[in-house]
């Protein structure tokens, strides 16, 4: 066994990263497939509390980088999924507590033991996100249907090229279907169109993701969620099967179109 | 016309365009009054060679998914049209 690394990132902050992080790590971990999410936000940790797991921390990932503690003890398992890890966040430190070859060291030591690794990327463009990059084996771009978040979206996507990441795949979160159906939001084909690189996941708005997060448990794991069952579409995806994306296949060319998107990476 | 092509213009066919543009400018790091200063040096080069149609002439940034092309349209006068006037 040796783990992918998945960092996602935005560089616009509020896009829903931690959230996308958080289920699809627990769609994962639900299939049996064990994955470790670490909380690459120093200093604004929040993977924790959307995860439900806040009330469980001892030890964080600069406690591990700093010696205070071995990995293994920094790994928090979670309560009703026993593949799932967090590694958490520092609270009380910044970005400049870890680097990126930090962050290459503890994924390598990590990934005999697991088949995923998600690292969940700061927002911004900085030490933070150059941290999160760094091991990742792909990186998942998530945005919104929105104009600051898609280009904020495309800058990463370009430091990715420049950096020759391969393989980026983008998430479109938060579409309102309303909206986009009166021409009143960007569509995913719209966002594809822009953005010029394949989608691992269209995510529609949906309010039980508030309520899920107010708990601490993940919407992937409410089977009527439609957000969840978008979230669970892209951990089968990683997996490698070919699941259709939700909603799409009455609006025409839209559903070949990604077909082929997603295709080729 | 929005892509679902109910003929409204919302802000949605809005927001594209308004992207369309700031993405080329993003990319290449070129304003839209420098793109203006290059097609009228560009302009200038050709004229210097041939004549042009030059009021149908385009010059445009496009983008294909993550690439940018200038591309420019230039019709050329034909020698016999130009003897003829």
């Amino acid at each position: 066994m040796t783990a992918q690394v998945i960092t996602l990132s935005s560089g616009k902050g509020g896009v829903g990263k931690t959230t996308a992080v958080a289920n699809i790590a627990v769609a994962l971990a639900t299939e049996g497939v064990k994955v470790v999410c670490i909380d690459g936000d120093i200093g604004l940790r929040n993977l924790d509390v959307v995860l439900g797991l806040e009330n469980r921390i001892v030890y964080d990932i600069v406690d591990v980088i700093e010696g205070r503690c071995k990995l293994r003890q920094a790994m928090i398992r979670d309560k009703h999924l026993p593949e799932l890890h967090l590694i958490p966040a520092a609270q009380t430190r910044d970005k400049t507590a870890v680097s990126p070859s930090d962050m290459v060291r503890i994924c390598n030591e990590l990934r005999p033991d697991h088949d995923f690794i998600l690292i969940d990327s700061p927002a911004g463009i900085e030490r933070g996100f150059r941290n999160a990059i760094a091991p990742a084996d792909r990186v998942f771009v998530v945005t919104n249907p929105e104009v600051s978040a898609v280009r904020d979206a495309d800058r990463v996507i370009g430091i990715l090229e420049a950096e020759e990441k391969r393989g980026p795949a983008l998430i479109i979160n938060r579409v309102n279907p309303i909206l986009v159906k009166q021409n009143d939001m960007l569509s995913a084909e719209d966002v594809l169109d822009l953005l010029g690189i394949p989608v691992i996941g269209i995510v529609p708005e949906d309010q039980t993701v508030i309520v899920s997060s107010n708990h601490g448990t993940p919407v992937a794991l409410d089977p009527r969620s439609r957000a969840g069952q978008a979230f669970r579409n892209i951990a089968k995806r990683l997996r490698g099967q070919e699941v259709p994306f939700m909603g799409m296949e009455k609006q025409g060319g839209l559903w070949d179109r990604l077909q082929k998107m997603t295709g080729r990476r | 016309m929005g892509w679902f092509g109910f003929g409204h213009r919302r802000s949605g066919s809005r927001a594209k365009e308004r992207l369309q543009l700031v993405l080329i400018h993003d990319r290449t790091d070129l304003t839209s009054e420098e793109l203006s200063v290059l097609k009228d040096e560009i302009l200038q080069v050709i004229a210097r060679h041939v004549d042009f149609e030059s009021d149908a002439v385009q010059i445009s940034v496009e983008h294909d998914g993550r690439s940018q092309r200038l591309v420019a349209d230039i019709p050329l006068r034909s020698v016999t049209r130009r003897r003829a006037e």
